[in-house]
């Protein structure tokens, strides 16, 4: 079955689509909140008492990392919990594969979801930067969506190999423990990676975070991002490699 | 005309102890086929075996006269599903849930749109096209579920025990429902434990047990060959001792719990020996699909 060279997997897409256009206001606002909330407390708050970051204000320096945090938690939140629940709870997938439509559809369908409804997360933190003018050249910040598109793929595909592999909701925590929060710690979210001793500089150049910060942040503050070929293939293939390890332990867990 | 679904010598092991174990079958096109087994006997896994979601060990599936799992989207193009576990969308109302459902089969939402009246008049959901999920009854959500494997129009319908926890009236439905289909001659495949089910729906019958069909007929061949025509249930004071006598009086005897179920082609005699035990209750019925269940399977809870 040949899934990626047709749209089979559009109707699993649509499907998502329609559920989330019921509950889309509480959906982007809570997607919105909590982004927001750090850039703007953290912005302001610590921003106040610092001298400028990189030559900017901290809000504008912030502002990057945020879009970045935004795009990665609402994809990793949509291939956890969101597709947990209809894999193992809802058994949505179940009956999905009682159709012509097989495991690679569904998900494809789950991991170009999350990358669209991720984007929109970016879109809306973009909005934001573009209303507080926390940017230096209006043009360059367009770059900022094909980033947040690879981004949300990234982690989808990253997720969806943790949502493989999880027995229950629980298990969740340990990839939040293990991998995101350590990247929104470790991946530039606060700070130039610059700030950090070397050795914790060099494990945080490989964190998937890193690679998007490292691109989004110079398109906000007017230059072009150094390496932008490493860093958009790095997204690509740690997302791709999520996929695939997602599509093997599916295999296993829903159709053996 | 060609079997709607064939299965030849399907063998599936799970952690080394054969779960299917050399199955065959053959569905005659426009029957209602059952698949009798306890816990455990290998139903579930033979249909997903047929739908091509688990690959066999050894042995071909032919549905639809595609050889699945190679070719398995063709395959369950014409098959219905009506799974065991609940699976309708809960964000969705009635409707939303037959057009999302039609669209992975790859029908226009025109297409189902035309389909929907017929459907949920099927269901007798009439009138509960924008209800949401949650405010339907169990009984209504598995007719519901039921509709939904029609939309695409099956030649082939597979039941997974499509009534188990729905109360009688509501299992009535549901039978009518079944029937209305076998008469527009449509195939099915159903799985069920309950005998009664299996005697009023269905042509044929396989009864499975540790993955092997041990049995297969209509449900009066299999009465007629495989049991005594008469049962009579006995319990009570005073059955320990009488059951001495019951030897001679039947050809078979089965303890099951404080009954004790005898088997015979002459049941007066037991009644008149009976009739003089008055602490002794009893219940004289004829010989029915349960019967020749327990004898093939045992009387043994399987887990």
């Amino acid at each position: 079955m040949n899934a990626s060279t047709s749209l089979t997997w559009f109707p699993v897409w649509r499907r998502n689509f329609l559920v989330w256009k019921k509950l889309a206001m509480p959906s982007l606002l809570g997607n919105l909140a909590d982004p927001m909330l750090y850039m703007l407390g953290l912005g302001y708050g610590l921003g106040g008492l610092l001298p400028a970051v990189d030559g900017v204000p901290y809000l504008n320096f912030l502002a990057a990392g945020t879009l970045a945090y935004s795009v990665m938690n609402s994809a990793t939140f949509e291939t956890l919990y969101s597709a947990f629940s209809r894999m193992h709870v809802q058994k949505t997938w179940d009956a999905i594969l009682n159709t012509p439509l097989g495991l690679p559809d569904i998900l494809l369908g789950e991991l170009f979801w999350a990358t669209a409804k991720s984007l929109l997360s970016g879109v809306a933190i973009l909005l934001v930067v573009w209303a507080l003018g926390l940017y230096e050249d209006f043009a360059m910040t367009l770059a900022l969506l094909p980033v947040a598109l690879l981004t949300g793929f990234c982690f989808a595909g990253l997720g969806l190999s943790i949502n493989a592999v999880s027995p229950n909701y629980d298990f969740f925590l340990y990839y939040f423990t293990l991998a995101i929060t350590p990247m929104i710690l470790l991946g530039g979210v606060f700070y130039p990676p610059t700030a950090l001793p070397g050795w914790l500089a060099a494990i945080a150049a490989w964190l998937p975070l890193t690679h998007a910060i490292e691109l989004a942040r110079p398109l906000i503050l007017g230059h072009w991002p150094q390496q932008i070929l490493l860093h958009a293939t790095a997204l690509v293939a740690f997302g791709s490699l999520g996929f695939l390890a997602a599509l093997k332990l599916t295999r296993r867990r829903l159709l053996r | 005309m060609r079997p709607p679904l064939r299965l030849a010598g399907l063998t599936k092991h799970y952690g080394g102890s054969a779960v299917v174990d050399g199955f065959d079958l053959e569905l005659e096109p426009g029957r209602c086929h059952g698949l009798l087994g306890p816990n455990g006997a290998g139903k579930t896994t033979t249909l997903r075996l047929a739908l091509g979601l688990i690959q066999a060990d050894a042995g071909t599936v032919e549905l639809l006269g595609h050889p699945m799992p190679a070719r398995a989207r063709l395959g369950r193009q014409k098959v219905g599903v009506v799974p065991q576990v609940d699976s309708l969308d809960p964000d969705f109302t009635v409707r939303e849930n037959l057009q999302t459902y039609g669209r992975y089969f790859g029908l226009s939402g025109r297409e189902i749109e035309a389909r929907i009246p017929d459907l949920l008049d099927f269901a007798g959901l009439a009138g509960k096209a924008d209800a949401p999920i949650l405010n339907l009854s169990g009984g209504m959500k598995r007719r519901l579920t039921l509709a939904r494997a029609l939309v695409n129009d099956p030649d082939l319908i597979f039941l997974d025990e499509p009534t188990t926890g729905l109360d009688p009236q509501a299992r009535h439905l549901i039978w009518q429902g079944l029937r209305r289909l076998i008469g527009q001659g449509k195939t099915l495949l159903l799985t069920t434990h309950f005998m009664d089910e299996a005697e009023r729906l269905c042509d044929v019958i396989s009864v499975m047990d540790r993955g092997r069909v041990i049995a297969r007929g209509s449900p009066r061949e299999l009465i007629a060959s495989h049991i005594e025509p008469h049962v009579v249930e006995v319990f009570g004071d005073g059955l320990a001792e009488w059951k001495a006598c019951a030897g001679d009086l039947c050809h078979r005897c089965e303890t099951a719990g404080e009954t004790l179920f005898c088997y015979t082609d002459a049941p007066d005699k037991v009644v008149a020996h009976l009739e003089g035990r008055p602490a002794l209750r009893y219940l004289h019925r004829p010989a029915n699909l349960e019967d020749v269940f327990l004898k093939l399977t045992g009387r043994d809870l399987r887990d």
